[in-house]
């Protein structure tokens, strides 16, 4: 368990390591620098500007610095709010996705599970269809439609939520549903199979015997079974809400980390890119370890190795 | 319970057995191509997702001829006009034929998920095939590689490139695909790792088949089934990314119009011309959904345990 623990700590190192090169290299091969697009700067400012933020260095002093910086946890200014970091911009940005990606996360877990174990309680019957049609509809309609679509019948037309911006818990509803579509899609579709095939094994057919209600055998008896791969899959829920926030934030006009990081990309400032990057890589490799560690513990049946899977 | 039926002796007469006929086979002998079609074919929802696509296809190549008007002629008088008669599907912020758009976003929408799919089914049956097939220190360092880059977030990926190249069709290929072959390199692997060891490799090996011929002829045709389970599956997901793109204003350039420039697009009028929307996001949506219907109908039809 340690040295699997090790190694898959050392692969999340490996892996951040290549991503903070690879966004340090792509933004350097861009032609130009930060300030080209600026209006007629004299030279003197712009050299000045140069040095400021050290971008005269030859190109390994910069990736240097780079590399001790972010080790630092400091990401540097952003090129187009002098006023701001990159740091600041994170701080002040991410809570706010972090509401709105619990909020998602919890309505795909929750409404995915119920999806899902009504439809493998009632195989092949319509409650299987439904229930399946909505999951399968979940997946293929993509998120960013999903979400104008809501806006505009429960915002505009019915008047029932607001239509944008961010403060009350009404301005999360209409999000966080449109986040959580595809991976409660998942999560049904998942909840279903694992359920159909746990439903077969003995012990259920024991837990029957013993005279328990369907009630307490799907709950206290399949569920937990059927629930173990579910929880492999949260990994990637994590990365899909992640990066749905980028739309969903700024088709809703929430202040969140998403809708900064996508203005960072119209703008092209680039230190905000980069440090978002990493940041969104970081969050998401821990995720993803968490998740693979914690399916070795809740699951007594894994025996993890060091060679991988 | 069913009606009691008299059975009376006459009602019986013996056959003469015959030796030859036991070994006669009645019925014809399906390939496996033919027995996963006649399952398919059973699958009515799987059917209709296969019978939009082809519709889908049809109409993404003649449908931008169909009504007079090309995609980029803009007409500034004729602007977000409502479906009518004249224009089937309105016109946009700048008067262009929404009709003749959709089809032809529908072309490049098709080509996109197509071409990636295309690219990553090449790349992922090399780089998996060699693994699985040399096994030891070949699989070690080709799958460690994989792992590696598996590890990297796709879309933030994706992101990161289109923000770095120049924007374009090819661009946005070769951002989907430089990550997205890993998981057809996986299935690939895994499933020839399972058939490597078959008793009709080593009959090729000891009659002289090398390696190449080893592993296009008979290993890779075997694990077709899953290999395009896993590209059907692909494109809806590059569709999706390529509209995810360009929705972020990272796609395609105007004036050539994808379903997810022509969505942004429509998205600030929403209030007033929802239309503009509308059609992009349905058959955004429609493809998507008849991809994976058939997808999901192939996997069952291709998987023998799914056998009844």
């Amino acid at each position: 368990m340690a040295r699997y623990v090790a190694r898959r700590i050392l692969f999340v190192f490996i892996t951040l390591f290549l991503i903070v090169s690879a966004t340090f290299f792509l933004m350097k091969a861009i032609p130009g620098d930060p300030f080209t697009s600026e209006k007629e700067v004299p030279k003197e400012i712009l050299e000045s500007m140069k040095e400021h933020y050290g971008l005269n260095d030859p190109l390994y002093v910069q990736y240097g610095k780079y590399l001790l910086s972010v080790l630092k946890w400091d990401l540097g200014p952003s090129f187009k709010y002098k006023a701001q970091t990159v740091n600041d911009i994170i701080n002040e940005s991410f809570p706010v996705s972090f509401t709105l990606g619990l909020s998602a996360l919890f309505i795909a877990i929750s409404f995915g599970l119920i999806l899902g174990v009504i439809a493998a309680l009632y195989h092949n019957k319509w409650q299987d269809y439904t229930a399946m049609m909505i999951a399968v509809i979940g997946i293929s309609v993509p998120n960013f439609i999903l979400a104008t679509f809501f806006q505009y019948l429960f915002a505009m037309k019915l008047n029932l939520l607001p239509v944008a911006r961010w403060g009350t818990w009404e301005h999360i509803i209409l999000p966080a549903f449109a986040l959580s579509a595809l991976p409660m899609a998942f999560i049904a579709r998942l909840t279903r199979s694992n359920m159909l095939e746990v439903l077969h094994l003995d012990y259920i057919k024991t837990a029957k015997a013993k005279g328990l209600t369907k009630f307490v055998i799907t709950y206290r008896h399949a569920l937990r079974n059927a629930l173990m791969p579910v929880i492999t899959y949260l990994g990637p829920l994590a990365a899909g809400i992640l990066t749905g926030t980028f739309v969903i934030e700024r088709i809703f006009g929430i202040p969140g980390l998403g809708s900064h990081f996508v203005t960072s990309i119209n703008n092209r400032d680039y230190t905000v890119i980069m440090g978002t990057t990493v940041f969104y890589s970081i969050v998401l490799l821990t995720l993803i370890l968490l998740v693979d560690l914690a399916y070795g513990i809740v699951d007594p049946r894994i025996k993890l190795s060091g060679k991988g899977k | 319970m069913a009606q009691q039926v008299k059975l009376s002796k006459e009602l019986f007469e013996p056959i003469e057995r015959d030796l030859h006929k036991a070994e006669e086979i009645t019925r014809p002998s399906l390939t496996y191509w033919q027995d996963a079609w006649r399952r398919l074919k059973q699958n009515k929802i799987a059917m209709v997702g296969l019978c939009v696509l082809a519709i889908l296809t049809i109409m993404a190549i003649v449908g931008p001829w169909l009504n007079g008007y090309t995609y980029y002629d803009t007409n500034l008088k004729m602007k977000n006009l409502p479906p009518s008669a004249d224009h089937w599907f309105g016109t946009d912020d700048l008067g262009r034929d929404m009709f003749t758009r959709v089809w032809y976003g529908a072309r490049i929408s098709l080509f996109i998920g197509i071409s990636a799919a295309l690219i990553d089914l090449v790349i992922g049956i090399i780089w998996g095939g060699l693994a699985a097939y040399y096994g030891g220190k070949v699989d070690e360092v080709l799958m460690r590689i994989a792992d590696i880059l598996y590890g990297l977030p796709y879309l933030l990926v994706v992101i990161m490139l289109m923000v770095v190249m120049e924007q374009g069709l090819l661009t946005i290929i070769i951002a989907m695909t430089i990550t997205g072959w890993i998981g057809m390199a996986r299935i690939v692997r895994g499933q020839i790792l399972q058939l490597k060891e078959q008793e009709y490799v080593l009959a090729a090996r000891s009659l002289g088949a090398g390696a190449a011929r080893i592993l296009f002829k008979h290993l890779i045709p075997n694990a077709m089934g899953p290999i395009i389970v896993t590209m059907t599956l692909t494109v809806p997901s590059a569709i999706f990314t390529e509209a995810f793109l360009s929705f972020l204003g990272l796609g395609v350039q105007a004036p050539i119009a994808s379903w997810g420039t022509m969505a942004n697009d429509g998205l600030g009028a929403l209030r007033y011309y929802p239309w503009r929307l509308f059609f992009p996001a349905i058959f955004i949506s429609i493809t998507m959904l008849s991809f994976n219907i058939f997808g999901d109908g192939l996997r069952d039809a291709l998987d023998p345990r799914m056998r009844k």
